[in-house]
């Protein structure tokens, strides 16, 4: 079952650009220059239920837009939108019933009270009974380990402290699809990891489909299976992250370390080996082939060379979205 | 339902957060309805009557007028306002409840915290200090009661209208100050509709301001009698249903072009 369904999504901001001078701020006054931006450009998306799809894309490339759209904040220019069997826009207090949203970026607890106060508002306005309510946030709770900040105002807590609380805060009516817009940003180590364990914990547990936009790719590694690669409003490339590893990057590096220092004509001349020197004694190869030449090279080297390490770096998955952004995707 | 009336409770707890400010309030108050009194005292003189208000009714009116403006007067304007500027007014958009009415439930929960704990403490703070006439009839209370949630539904309508306005200025502080001393001004607040010159009255009798506190404070005070009653209730409800109109039409349109500034 589809719970999303986008078809050419196209959302258009208009904006204007100042004149210089002050001059061109009285002109302003009067007439100004418009121009049209596409943030969102003809985007088609089609999500399954229990997915956990991450969304990715520099800053400015249409993610959080395409989120707005999708949970009915924002009305898209054209295209058609279906989440969840609904128009989001069109219906939209019967269809938020049916989401869960985190915004990084933006509380949404009331910054004045205690937790619990926001929690029971919520529970109000979402009609959650007191026995599901128990039973469900109960849990809740007690993964993500916010018992003790309950009585807390919101004002009081800390970023870490505060995100769990969105996120339980998200999941009161334990919606079916879940909304996560850079939900781990700030965020230290420790409780990245806790966040990452709590939302495989509720997809294995609910099947909650959850669409997930970050800048930390490590998120991403530890979560979802399928990216979708937005740039400049497009998407770039959707489908599986291993194969996004596999398509991008051809080869391997592997980084040399010698006793002594070494010149590059004490090195090999290997066909699709490139050498790079880092410092006086290490050496980078990017060996452009498979595992039976990275072999080779390393028995060539070491015959020659007595070496203190030897390391293959797999190339990670920041390395390779750098390397998209910057050379744009060769193989979309 | 309970959602809303959870709404007021919460805003009751938002209140009771900041008690600093609820305190210098009464003060403030205080010291707002003593000015009054004095200034108006000294315009008295020697007269026994002004436009119908003897020097009793008229400091009646002033410290009814300012505890009733506890109840109707709210900062929802300037939160929604906020929340535009700053982006936030996409969390309210993805809660299953119509944003305006749980603005106005804020509003209610802030009035009735105010009329609680802030109007009547301070009334009778204000009646031990000057000489201030209560009506003994019930009916005066009554109406005087109806009245008053009118002129909050008024003021909130207009509230309303000045904050939605800032979906398309984005940034509409100007609007706001003015709005308020509009309304501080034209309401009857300052200075009772009566004591403006006849073609001011004329143009003001044409706007909703007077429906906030000019008759509430008028009921009470009995400066109306009679069938002036029930006009002047009348005339509330009718503010009361027109403003909603252009609030619908302005919501309506905001959605529709509502963006959201800031990432």
């Amino acid at each position: 079952m589809n719970v999303i369904e986008v078809q050419n999504l196209r959302k258009e901001f208009k904006s204007y650009s100042s004149r210089s001078g002050l001059g061109g701020a009285f002109r302003d006054l009067f007439t100004r220059n418009y121009k049209v931006l596409p943030a969102v450009d003809d985007v088609s998306l089609t999500i399954k239920q229990g997915e956990m799809v991450g969304y990715i894309g520099e800053n400015g490339a249409g993610k959080s837009t395409t989120i707005k759209m999708l949970t009915g904040i924002l009305t898209p220019t054209s295209g058609s939108i279906v989440v969840n069997g609904m128009n989001p826009h069109k219906q939209r207090e019967e269809f938020v019933r049916t989401i869960g949203v985190v915004f990084g970026q933006r509380s949404q607890l009331w910054w004045d009270i205690a937790v619990q106060e926001s929690f029971r508002l919520l529970k109000k306005v979402y009609r959650v009974s007191d026995e599901d309510y128990n039973q469900h946030m109960g849990h809740v709770i007690e993964t993500l380990e916010i018992g003790p900040l309950l009585d807390k105002p919101v004002r009081k807590l800390s970023l870490g402290q505060r995100m769990r609380c969105e996120l339980a805060a998200a999941l009161i009516h334990n919606p079916p699809l879940l909304f996560l817009d850079e939900p781990t940003i700030g965020l230290d180590v420790l409780v990245k990891l806790k966040i990452r364990k709590f939302l495989k914990e509720i997809n294995e547990q609910y099947k909650t489909t959850i669409l997930l936009t970050t800048h930390d790719l490590t998120d991403i590694e530890a979560l979802c299976e399928r990216v979708v690669l937005l740039d400049e409003g497009k998407i770039i490339y959707d489908g599986k992250l291993n194969e996004l590893q596999s398509h991008a990057v051809e080869g391997k590096q592997v980084e040399f370390e010698f006793l002594a220092e070494v010149q590059r004509n004490h090195l090999p001349y290997l066909a699709n080996v490139h050498w790079e020197q880092k410092d006086a004694t290490t050496w980078l190869a990017y060996v452009n082939g498979d595992e039976r030449l990275v072999s080779q090279l390393i028995s060539d080297v070491v015959k020659k060379n007595p070496i203190k390490n030897v390391r293959i770096n797999e190339v990670s998955t920041e390395e390779i979205v750098r390397k998209i952004y910057e050379e744009g995707m060769a193989l979309a | 339902m309970s959602m809303y009336l959870e709404m007021i409770r919460v805003r009751f707890l938002m209140m009771l957060a900041y008690r600093t400010n609820y305190y210098s309030g009464i003060l403030i108050y205080s010291i707002n309805i003593g000015a009054y009194y004095f200034l108006w005292s000294a315009i008295y003189g020697e007269n026994a009557e002004i436009q119908g208000l003897s020097v009793l009714q008229m400091t009646t009116y002033v410290a009814v007028a300012w505890m009733a403006r506890a109840f109707y007067f709210n900062n929802i304007d300037r939160e929604i306002a906020a929340k535009i500027k700053d982006g936030k007014v996409a969390i309210e958009m993805i809660r299953p409840y119509n944003y305006l009415g749980m603005k106005t439930m804020q509003a209610l929960g802030e009035g009735i915290f105010r009329l609680l704990f802030f109007s009547v403490p301070g009334m009778i703070i204000v009646a031990l200090i000057f000489p201030i006439s209560f009506s003994a009839s019930l009916m005066t209370w009554l109406f005087f009661l109806v009245s008053l949630v009118f002129s909050f539904i008024v003021n909130t309508q207009i509230n309303l209208l000045t904050g939605i306005m800032s979906f398309f200025l984005f940034n509409n502080t100007g609007l706001i100050r003015a709005k308020r001393v509009v309304i501080d001004l034209f309401s009857g607040l300052l200075l009772p509709i009566s004591f403006f010159p006849i073609w001011a009255q004329s143009v003001m009798s044409y706007l909703p301001f007077q429906a906030i506190s000019y008759i509430p404070s008028m009921i009470f005070t009995e400066g109306f009698v009679g069938q002036e009653i029930y006009l002047a209730v009348l005339l509330q409800a009718g503010w009361a249903l027109i403003l909603m109109i252009p609030i619908q039409l302005l919501w309506s349109l905001a959605k529709k072009q509502l963006i959201v500034q800031g990432g």
